[in-house]
């Protein structure tokens, strides 16, 4: 029951502020926004306190939900350790975003409208998490994907906004077909949907149905989690209001794409080739995103590729069968990551909207604490020991190291590292220019409200020391628990440990020295012609627009104009014309002269007499 | 002296064909309809022939059928024909061609 | 009781009133007319839920001689199959002579009569058993619809109504062929001989006999579904239809031709079904392609919402002819979300046009700030329509893939990429209309929902919605009809082909 309520709190609260919201005063709105989803927290550490041994879980079942033939699925809810953990974080840091929103949306008309939307996603991706089933962690993911296509879209009357919003949908929705299609095939050969009978369903499954079924569930991921070759949506998604993208599509939403390989990881462990490419795409994505963070001038548009990258690390994890340093790697990211978002959206709320980075600097004055919060969110993103990104990528490059030593592409461990560097010298720049540059013309900026402040501090602090909780000399609790639930053997000792962290940290400080040096003085630092292919997105967008768009376009005018009005329309009144000229044709023959009849008439007569005649007998 | 059958078959051929010349080549509309009751008697001539032939009453019934049904027709057509007159002042059948497709 | 006949004639008794009623007081004819249809609605709600779900075949029969020296009879009875479909009539019809309340002023007194004329033709349509009496309620929906887009609809009405008659009827000429055939073959004497559809349907027909009787079949129900590339009388008639007539057009005289694949086509003609079905299935997902990508391409909404159906009811096809259980009950239930989606999408598009006259997109824009209201209503019938989780569509849909992946996968990969396009082309229409700035020209004119208006899009939103979550009472009235069907038709598959070691 507790399970229930954990999902149903927030949907309440969306229910509430969605039909009632507008005659609500705004204070009640805010408390019944973030109360629901503080509740949620409460209900969802209560839940997790019973989970003592790694191999507990909460299950509800509901009701039937689909029933048809032998096909049945169920409305059923599942809390184990990873689902808890995840729920944790959904509701943990989506009650610091809707605190922060309460101080970044004050001024907004359409206050109960954004509160409603953000329970609602607090709702789905609660659903996602906890979702008993494939098919319930489905309607989740898609539920989420409607949020983030509400709140990107949520100032629907600016067309950038509307447009970012329906990218986002649509290019979700290519690879939900895939997801869909990978949920068939599961169903289809298993019969089953449930994630506690998938282990022995796995087992059952032949070989080259379980690569194709894992491919599949995989392309899901790439569309939300935001990978090559899907991951077009994300920078677009930055028209949405700021704390929405510390939440959505930072912290919590594109994680989905990591959370669901991780849920389903007896079929993934199952499937060699499918982790390769999981692997693969993660790595060249970490390090694609992180070179164009490099050139980007919209602040929020350099967080959303460096969330790109750093979810493309997740997945490397997950490819490298370091699924506990993937999960790990994602609790971590969503607390810098949300923190790098809360402190460039008090950046704009200082200057009333400015995001590009050319018109911003200075700011380290006279917005000391939120200069503060983003140098802990860029160190740990860089991975600067001992904050908490340090611990997890360290891991995850410790890992792939090893799956090199072990038969696997070096390229992989490489493409880390130089991410590693590249993501080191981004940040630094974006820092450097936001905070200390010689400042811009402006008025006066001035230092967010509490409610903004507060979140940040947490954030902050979970920033810097939250990495403990992975970090061997302090008995990483997380990644034991992690550990047993994957059911892979602790893989400490055969990492290569302390020379290869030197390396990371090496880099990540040499990442920085780099960023320094650049932008310490200048601002506007082209890279030349690198920089111009760079800023152009690798030209991915260009070939898109060239190779799927344009053409989707020119053949649905075709279709619509040529085939459907002259073609298939033009048939049917074609027919229609044909009878009316033989009509036409035929009415001569109605001379309107009796004697003609009468002349037809004794013809057909002598006709017809004359056949019988020649018949014979 | 009996007239053989052959010779009234004759004569009711060859009124017939009177018939039907009329009806194919006269304008005027009375003519036509004369030329329609030659037809009618040509037929009527015939089935009284094969009536005495054959001994049967069948064939003097048909013919009073056929008289009846020429004297509904004649009723009709005459009304018809002086009510196109008055119409239109003529009794040409080449002037009345209202239902030409 | 005859509870069916009851249900099927009580709107005519409404429309018998109506007749009685002096044609100025608009007020009461539509009050009269509402209220006999939901007279209708409590009718069939007590029909629902006295049905016994573990019964395959037909009930609360009915069944009287009517011409005995023909063997034709007056049978009617509801199955698993019928029921969504009886239940659908009932639920739209209601909702459609009240959104004409507001639009629809001159000649009320006829147009009631129509909509009430129509409401006993569609369910004498759904529910009879004996195929004369069928057929004469399948031709007796095109007479009130042909008044009602001929009579109410836009400029080009006349056009539109004619070919939507002719285009029809051309099909259902051949069904009749095939009716009177399949009778002459159900016994050697005339007094043995029948239109009883459930002993037709253990009538061996001989092959080549059998697929031409399918044939017949099958092109008057694909006409009415329309099956790609049977379609364009569809956007015509909807462009032109009043709201009204659109909404039922597009919620339920649509089905008559996705039900008469389920009732007649492949209980009749198992071994031809079996034989064409990849066929219907390549020309469903034709169209289901098809009619995205042209949808995308329709500067006009209502030809936009009217190419849509062609796809979504592709959809349905595909489900119909895989022939499993979870794609049968998939279409069946998917039949019921279209008519709600789509006669959502409808409504809207009525109500919009209402205030502005305009069908084209161009003319809208920003329309979210100006009715408030009418937003979340039409961005919930959207995503119900694009088959969003958690509504109606998605449920539909869902099983229609899983069914037809148990049978072919890549007719399944197929069709989910229409998934792909109606979000695109949804998306598009409801931006285009909703959102952006203010485009339209006459601001004052953009007052929000009515009363009136609201109480036609809270039902519709309850079903997406109960439909969405809680599918169950519906799934489980079906299974059984849909399981006999389907094993009924499956036991010709030749023994070769249905051997599984």
């Amino acid at each position: 029951m507790a399970l229930v309520l954990i999902v149903v709190l927030p949907l309440a609260g969306w229910l509430v502020n969605g039909m009632a919201g507008g005659r609500l005063p705004r204070p009640l709105v805010s408390v019944i926004g973030c109360g629901t989803v503080a509740a949620s927290f409460v209900a969802s550490a209560m839940a997790a306190r019973h989970l003592a041994v790694p191999s507990d879980a909460l299950t509800a079942t509901l009701f039937t939900w689909i029933a048809a033939g032998d096909f049945t699925v169920s409305a059923g809810l599942l809390m184990d350790r990873l689902s808890a953990l995840m729920a944790l974080v959904v509701t943990g840091v989506g009650f610091l975003i809707h605190v922060y929103s309460i101080g970044y949306m004050a001024d907004d008309s359409a206050y109960s409208r954004y509160f409603a939307y953000l329970n609602l996603f607090v709702g789905s991706m609660l659903l996602l998490v906890l979702g008993g089933n494939l098919l319930v962690l489905f309607v989740g993911w898609e539920l989420v994907g409607l949020c983030s296509y509400l709140l990107i879209g949520f100032w629907f009357d600016r067309e950038r906004a509307a447009n970012a919003g329906r990218k986002a949908f649509v290019v979700n929705r290519i690879g939900d077909a895939g997801f869909l299609l990978g949920i068939l095939l599961l169903a289809t050969t298993t019969g089953t949907l449930q994630f506690d009978r998938l282990a022995d369903a796995a087992g059952a499954m032949a070989p080259g149905l379980l690569t194709a079924t894992t491919l599949l569930l995989f392309m899901g991921a790439t569309g939300k989690s935001a990978q090559l070759p899907l991951y077009v949506w994300l920078p677009d998604a930055m028209e949405g209001p700021t704390p929405v993208s510390a939440l959505i599509h930072a912290a919590t939403m594109v994680t989905a794409g990591v959370y669901m390989i991780a849920r389903l990881h007896p079929l993934f462990l199952r499937a060699d080739f499918t982790l390769s490419v999981v692997a693969a795409v993660g790595a060249a994505t970490a390090f694609f995103a992180a070179t164009i963070a490099l050139v980007e001038w919209d602040l929020k548009r350099v967080l959303a590729y460096s969330t790109i990258s750093q979810l493309g690390y997740m997945f490397l994890a997950m490819g490298v069968l370091a699924m506990p340093a993937g999960v790990f790697h994602l609790t971590m990211h969503a607390f810098f990551k949300a923190l790098l978002f809360l402190a460039a959206g008090s950046v704009m709320h200082a200057t009333h909207g400015v995001v590009d980075m050319r018109r911003l600097g200075g700011l380290a004055g006279p917005l000391r604490w939120t200069a503060l919060g983003f140098a802990i969110g860029a160190l740990a993103l860089a991975g600067i020991p001992p904050f908490a990104g340090f611990f997890s990528k360290d891991l995850i490059l410790e890992h792939a190291y090893a799956a090199a030593q072990h038969g696997g592409s070096v390229a992989l461990w490489l493409a880390g590292l130089l991410t590693a560097y590249v993501t080191a010298v981004y940040i630094t720049r974006a820092a450097v220019l936001t905070f200390f540059a010689p400042a811009g013309q402006r008025d006066h900026p001035h230092e967010a409200p509490a409610s903004m402040g507060g979140p940040m501090a947490i954030l902050a602090l979970l920033s810097f020391g939250g990495g403990w909780v992975g970090a061997h000399a302090a008995g990483a609790p997380l990644l034991r628990v992690l550990d047993r639930f994957f059911a892979i053997e602790p893989a400490a000792e055969t990492l290569p440990g302390a020379p290869l962290t030197a390396i990371s940290v090496a880099v990540g400080v040499f990442g920085i020295i780099t960023g320094l040096l650049l932008y310490r003085r200048r601002r506007e630092v082209t890279l030349g012609a690198l920089g111009a292919f760079l800023a152009r997105q690798w030209y991915v967008e260009a070939l898109y627009d060239a190779a799927v768009v344009t053409p989707a376009k020119r053949l649905a005018r075709f279709a619509a104009d040529v085939v459907e009005t002259r073609g298939i329309d033009g048939a049917v009144n074609g027919i229609a014309g044909l009878v009316g000229q033989a009509g036409v044709a035929m009415r001569r023959v109605q001379t309107g002269y009796v004697r003609n009849y009468a002349a037809a008439i004794l013809a057909g007569t002598i006709l017809i007499l004359s056949y019988w005649l020649l018949r014979g007998p | 002296m009996t007239v053989p059958i052959s010779a009234y078959l004759a004569l009711s051929a060859l009124l017939f064909v009177l018939g039907i010349t009329g009806v194919l080549l006269r304008r005027n509309a009375l003519v036509v309809f004369m030329s329609i009751e030659l037809m009618l008697n040509a037929v009527n001539l015939t089935f009284v022939a094969f009536a005495r032939q054959l001994l049967a009453i069948e064939g003097q019934l048909a013919v009073f059928f056929v008289v009846l049904v020429a004297a509904v027709e004649v009723v009709v057509g005459l009304a018809i024909i002086i009510a196109i007159f008055r119409a239109r002042d003529t009794v040409d059948i080449d002037d009345v061609d209202l239902l030409r497709g | 009781m005859p509870v069916l006949s009851i249900l099927i004639f009580l709107p005519v008794a409404a429309a018998i009133v109506v007749v009685c009623i002096d044609r100025r007081k608009t007020d009461a004819l539509y009050g009269v007319g509402l209220a006999g249809t939901l007279a209708v609605l409590a009718l069939s709600a007590v029909v629902f839920f006295r049905f016994d779900p573990n019964q395959a075949a037909l009930q609360f029969v009915q069944r009287t001689a009517w011409i005995p020296s023909a063997g034709v009879s007056y049978y009617v009875g509801v199955d698993g199959i019928s029921l969504p479909l009886m239940m659908l009539t009932t639920v739209i019809m209601p909702l459609a002579l009240l959104s004409a309340w507001g639009s629809i002023a001159d000649r009320v007194k006829e147009f009631v009569l129509s909509m009430l004329v129509l409401e006993t033709a569609l369910l004498g349509t759904f529910l009879s058993a004996d195929l004369v009496l069928f057929y004469v309620f399948w031709e007796a929906v095109l007479i009130p619809m042909y008044f009602i887009i001929g009579l109410w609809g836009g400029p080009r009405r006349s056009y539109a109504a004619i070919k939507f008659i002719l285009y029809t009827m051309a099909g259902s000429a051949l069904m009749l062929v095939a009716i009177i055939t399949l009778y002459l073959h159900s016994g050697a004497q005339p007094g043995e001989r029948t239109f009883d559809l459930i002993r037709l349907g253990r009538l061996p027909v001989a092959m080549p006999l059998q697929a031409w009787l399918f044939g017949a079949f099958a092109l008057a129900f694909a006409i009415k579904v329309p099956v790609w590339p049977l379609h364009t009388w569809l956007p015509d008639a909807h462009v032109e239809a009043p709201t009204a007539g659109s909404v039922v057009l597009a919620a339920v005289l649509l089905k008559m031709g996705t039900y008469g694949f389920l009732r007649f086509l492949l209980p009749l003609f198992p071994q031809a079904a079996l034989q064409f079905a990849p066929l219907l299935s390549v020309l469903a997902i034709v169209g289901i392609l098809y009619g995205g990508i042209v949808s995308w391409a329709q500067p006009d909404v209502k030809r936009l919402v009217a190419m849509s159906s062609v796809s979504h009811l592709g959809l349905v096809t595909l489900g119909a002819f895989a022939l499993t259980v979870p794609a049968v009950q998939g279409s069946l239930l998917q039949m019921v979300n279209h008519g709600i989606s789509t006669g959502g999408l409808f409504l809207i598009v009525g109500v919009l046009y209402d205030r502005t006259h305009s069908r084209q997109l161009d003319d809208y824009g920003g329309v979210a700030a100006l009715m408030p209201r009418l937003a979340p209503i039409a961005l919930i019938v959207v995503l119900s329509s694009l088959a969003l989780p958690g509504t109606n569509g998605f449920v539909g849909e869902f099983l229609i893939l899983l069914g037809t992946f148990q049978t072919n996968p890549a007719y399944a990969a197929l069709a989910s990429s229409g998934v792909i396009l109606s979000a695109v082309y949804l998306l598009w229409m409801y931006q285009r209309v909703m959102q952006g700035p203010v485009a339209v020209k006459e601001r004052a004119r953009m007052t929000d929902l009515t009363r009136r208006e609201q109480w036609l899009f809270i039902p519709l939103i309850a079903l997406i919605f109960w439909i969405g979550v809680y599918p169950s009472p519906l799934l489980r009235r079906s299974e059984a009809s849909v399981r006999a069907l389907v094993e009924q038709v499956t036991s010709h598959q030749s023994p070769v082909t249905s051997y599984r070691p």
